[in-house]
């Protein structure tokens, strides 16, 4: 690699491991948390992006297996059945549940395309959502509407990640800690999907989103290769819905609506379909731009018009409504996307 | 001479209306074997019967002397039967060696573990790989657009690329659909050799062809199809002065 790539890395390492001492500090620990929820939205992003980006499989349930790596932990490290597993081993374990649950889905969507299987994988994630909000009769499995509580943070060497640590003089917070190991996780999500991108599996991915009858001509067993897709972007999801109930220590089935696979797409088409970089920027800006404005828009209305004329809720999902449409008029490849892409766009 | 492919009795029905009836035909290991016929005469759908992308209806298929059953079409491109389509198919936005590499797919083995490892085996895999890709881009003549996006080739530069990308599966047969529709002459005369110089390599090809010219001057035997049927096999020549396949292609003779 030439230095001036290990330079940037460097500088980028730098900036990520400095970022949340200075938000902690300067605006303090609601933001830091921000900075989380960020790492685990590009977490689930790039997962989402192995099925729409790569292979060109629009899901829209993609939360359900969010759901299924969340409650899973739930279930095995909580008071809710007294079972305390540790987070290393739950991990892993929520991460080929949801694989499963990905072939799963993808298995009697293979014929459909598009639209037909926007629908079908939107009406998956309703059921997931359904069935965690009422497996709490004849057995109660999940608690239903009321949720899990009391689930255990997650703890890497023995620290829990909800105590503060001190270090070189620095209190370093729950959600600092956290967010350390979200962006560790994060980077390696990134790491795998810029591997598998650039491999016979990636390309295989694109052959279908391009042309499948001609993929299938070249050899490709679509069929599998499908499932592979479906599987290993499930698996993202399942191992960020575990970090999920290990930060949060609460799990319910409203996390897991509709509103958030619609999230979740739109970062990815937001930021750039099938760009790694761009996702990540997608996934980041959806997170934190939404936030800001939620903490920005009334004291910015209080200072120009003397009183809060809009709710800045209603006004953020307006706002963002228009920045969509915006971005997919004057940008329609994304805000960043593949370069080859972006030449086309040129011309 | 040894047969590659041996057709028996193939039938296809779209609803009521019989696209193939009974077809049979023998094609010969290293020959270039033409399949024409009036268009709607069913030649793309025996292509398509052959390569899995539609189910036969009844009939036969052997191939290498082996039975060729009713399979998918990944499995008929790993037996050794490497297609072409009418209307051009390519990855369009992936580069032109890219779309090379992706014919490959059932010779290379890579997984997702290798992909992100990438071990010593991937690696050695993806070099051999694309230099597989950088030769076969040479061979039909087009390796200085390797890097560009597939969509921006010429026309007959497109046409050249799904023959490397069809020869990247390492093919016995070699089912061509149309190749020379939309080319110029010249561009049809450099199709010519490229056909030529596969078959010197020991390729055997089937070619579907509505330029007569380019089909007589290139085939060793012709097959006409008409309404389904196979109306005629023979050497160029003689199917020429054929009866039936001058009514079918002028309409009876009054």
């Amino acid at each position: 690699m030439p230095r001036k790539s290990w330079l940037g890395m460097a500088l980028i390492g730098a900036a990520l491991a400095l970022a949340p001492i200075v938000v902690g500090a300067s605006l303090g620990n609601a933001w830091v948390r921000v900075l989380d929820f960020a790492a685990l939205y590009i977490m689930l992003a790039l997962g989402l992006n192995i099925v729409v980006g790569f292979a060109g499989l629009l899901d829209l349930g993609y939360i359900a297996f969010y759901a299924v790596g969340a409650y899973l932990y739930a279930l095995l490290a909580s008071p809710h059945f007294g079972i305390h597993w540790p987070a290393w081993a739950i991990l892993p374990l929520g991460a080929a549940v949801a694989g499963l649950f990905g072939v799963l889905l993808g298995a009697p969507t293979l014929r459909l395309r598009g639209d037909y299987l926007a629908i079908v994988t939107l009406g998956f994630g309703e059921i997931i959502r359904i069935f965690l909000n009422n497996l709490n009769t004849p057995i109660n499995i999940t608690n239903g509407p009321k949720g899990i509580a009391r689930i255990d943070p997650i703890s890497v060497f023995g620290q829990p990640l909800s105590k503060p640590v001190e270090f070189l003089g620095i209190t370093f917070s729950g959600v600092m800690l956290y967010y350390y190991l979200f962006v560790v996780l994060a980077l390696g999500i990134v790491f795998v999907g810029i591997r598998l991108q650039d491999s016979r599996i990636g390309r295989a991915w694109v052959a279908i989103r391009e042309d499948e009858i001609a993929a299938k001509a070249c050899g490709i067993n679509t069929r599998n290769v499908k499932l592979l897709a479906f599987a290993m972007g499930a698996t993202f999801g399942g191992v960020s819905g575990g970090l999920f109930a290990g930060f949060q220590e609460f799990v319910s089935p409203e996390s897991f609506g509709l509103m958030e696979s619609v999230m979740v797409l739109c970062m990815v088409v937001l930021g750039g379909m099938g760009h790694i970089p761009g996702v990540v920027l997608g996934g980041l800006m959806l997170t934190v731009l939404p936030e800001a404005f939620r903490h920005g828009a009334g004291p910015m209305q209080q200072a120009m018009f003397g009183k809060v004329l809009l709710d800045p809720e209603a006004l953020r999902m307006l706002l963002f409504g228009l920045a969509l449409i915006a971005v997919m008029l004057y940008r329609p490849a994304g805000l960043w996307p593949e370069p080859r892409h972006r030449r086309e766009l040129a011309k | 001479m040894t047969v590659l492919l041996e057709a028996r009795g193939v039938t296809k029905y779209f609803g009521g209306v019989q696209a193939l009836k009974d077809v049979s035909l023998t094609i010969n290991a290293g020959e270039i074997y033409g399949l024409i016929g009036p268009n709607g005469a069913g030649k793309t759908t025996f292509f398509n019967a052959l390569t899995g992308l539609y189910q036969r209806d009844g009939g036969e298929i052997g191939f290498c002397g082996a039975a060729l059953r009713l399979s998918s079409p990944h499995e008929v491109a790993k037996a050794g039967i490497a297609r072409t389509f009418q209307n051009i198919r390519l990855f369009a936005n992936m580069t032109a060696r890219e779309n090379v590499m992706v014919g490959r797919h059932s010779r290379t083995r890579a997984g997702v573990v290798g992909a992100v490892l990438r071990d010593r085996a991937t690696r050695a895999e993806e070099a051999a790989l694309r230099r597989r890709a950088d030769e076969l881009l040479r061979y039909v003549g087009i390796e200085h657009r390797a890097d560009d996006i597939a969509r921006h080739l010429a026309y007959g530069d497109q046409r050249r690329l799904e023959i490397a990308r069809a020869l990247a599966t390492d093919p016995k047969l070699l089912a061509l659909d149309e190749p020379a529709a939309g080319m110029n002459a010249t561009e049809t005369a450099s199709l010519k050799s490229l056909i030529e110089g596969l078959r010197a390599d020991g390729l055997t090809v089937l070619l579907i062809e509505h330029d007569v010219k380019l089909v007589m001057g290139l085939c060793d035997r012709v097959a006409v199809l008409d309404y389904g049927e196979k109306i005629a096999e023979d050497v160029p020549a003689s199917v020429q002065r054929n009866p039936k396949v001058i009514e079918a292609y002028l309409g009876g003779a009054a």
